[in-house]
């Protein structure tokens, strides 16, 4: 029997995610192996101790909340290449919404996936770019200038999601977003840690959205 | 042996992480594009998804590229490089760094010339980021067909279970934004810059509409995004 296209995303895109398993690890052995230089289980573990908890809580919740956003195959590349919050999610939704498709349909995975991987090959090689010219590049973008473009990335792009989603969806954004503002007014600090906090406004944005459902307001 | 965190073993280990992840990219933007043409989608629909995701990614790419400089500065440019290529963000990366220098009591301020202290970084920084790897071939099966079952029994909660996830992605960046404005005039910078943005998306939005621009459509979230970027160069000055 012939396999469906979304059945072969799911083959090629667990060669590809566990071939890139392997590619990760081959870079600190190929480095111990070449310097002679292993490091020791302790200083690790020490300086994992520091990191883990964190990193490893937030993978859980990125798989669990960006892999129905990002679909089959945008998830085993977007996984790899990374950068979900920041360009990777935003990248896929937009172009799903301007291509007028939707998120879990044969059309949005296509849409989703091309919108990953020219973003995953753009981002690739305008990295490998900066790299090459570093010596050139590195005062211009470093320059005092520029440095508030650079700082204020994140309030410039979800600006403009916000419109797009938000107007849309007031409804359903009212719950999370009135408790993101009061939680980041009352505790600052959590500004560091805000990839634990997505599930929690999806929680949120869930159990307002369920309520309002059920009683026919949405 | 000297070490060096520049050498040239170390760029051609990264050469090799950075092609695998161009032929992965590649890989499944042909296939995408395959499958696009077998569902007879609109072609020009699928080069305007390409063109405007590729103009989108340009600023975010750069500011990628600012980590890589900022990391470089004591580990060398090959394992930044290949860190935020690979799944890594700065986010992750400079704490990982950081986290692992600190246990070894050793300072970030200049280049990294002990060897076992740069493959200790190297590991926590690995290990720290791995399970991503991990859990999307063990559970993404799973969840897709969660949601299909659950689109299946009602498509209207469907769709918006899928809308109400990704606002409370937005809502905890949004939320995000006001963490500094109890530090004065400055700490409001990021909500004028979030306001700017809005307002092009928004001025965008009624060209579209009322001034029946269509083409803009692919373009308004790079251009609100780079606009307030632009903003933010101007009012900073005035403001700090």
């Amino acid at each position: 029997m012939k396999r469906s296209y979304d059945d072969m995303t799911h083959i090629y895109g667990r060669i590809w995610i566990l071939t890139a398993l392997v590619v990760v690890f081959m870079v600190p052995i190929s480095a111990c192996v070449y310097y002679d230089a292993w490091p020791g289980i302790t200083p690790v573990l020490k300086g994992l101790l520091g990191v883990a908890p964190i990193f490893w809580t937030v993978a859980v919740i990125e798989v669990v909340t960006y892999c129905p956003m990002l679909g089959s195959a945008g998830s085993y590349l977007g996984f790899v290449t990374g950068n979900l919050t920041n360009l990777k999610v935003p990248a896929a939704l937009t172009a799903m919404e301007n291509a007028k498709v939707k998120p879990g349909t044969e059309e949005g995975e296509v849409i989703s996936t091309i919108a990953i991987a020219t973003s995953s090959i753009v981002t690739t090689v305008i990295i490998a770019l900066g790299v090459l010219m570093l010596a050139q590049l590195t005062p211009i973008l470093n320059s005092p200038q520029l440095k508030p473009a650079f700082d204020n990335i994140l309030p410039a792009l979800f600006g403009g999601l916000a419109v797009v989603y938000v107007s849309k969806n007031w409804k359903i954004a009212m719950a999370p977003l009135i408790f993101m503002v009061a939680l980041f007014l009352a505790v600052p600090a959590l500004s560091s840690s805000v990839g634990v906090l997505v599930p929690v406004g999806a929680a949120i944005a869930l159990l307002a959205a369920r309520i309002m459902y059920k009683k026919n307001l949405l | 042996m000297n070490f060096d965190p520049n050498s040239g073993f170390l760029f051609a280990v990264a050469a090799i992480v950075i092609l695998f992840i161009i032929a992965q990219s590649v890989f499944f933007l042909v296939r995408a594009i395959r499958q696009a043409k077998v569902l007879k989608m609109d072609m020009r629909q699928v080069r305007r998804t390409i063109v405007s995701t590729a103009i989108f990614t340009i600023a975010p790419a750069i500011s990628i590229l600012l980590g890589v400089i900022t990391l470089a500065k004591f580990l060398g440019l090959p394992l930044p490089w290949i860190r935020l290529s690979v799944i890594g963000a700065i986010t992750y990366e400079l704490p990982a760094a950081t986290s692992t220098a600190t246990a070894l009591q050793v300072s970030l301020s200049e280049t990294i010339r002990d060897p076992q202290v740069y493959t200790a970084i190297a590991w926590v920084m690995t290990l720290g980021i791995f399970p991503g790897l991990v859990l999307v071939p063990l559970f993404l099966k799973k969840i897709q067909k969660g949601l299909m079952t659950l689109k299946s029994k009602d498509s209207k909660w469907g769709d918006i279970f899928m809308t109400a996830l990704f606002l409370g992605m937005i809502s905890a960046f949004l939320g995000m934004v006001f963490a500094d404005i109890r530090t004065g005039l400055a700490g409001w910078i990021p909500i004028f810059v979030l306001l700017f943005s809005a307002l092009i998306m928004g001025v965008c939005g009624i060209l579209i509409k009322k001034c029946n621009m269509k083409w803009l459509e692919t373009y308004a979230l790079p251009v609100s995004m780079l606009g307030a970027m632009v903003f933010a160069c101007v009012i900073t000055p005035m403001i700090v």
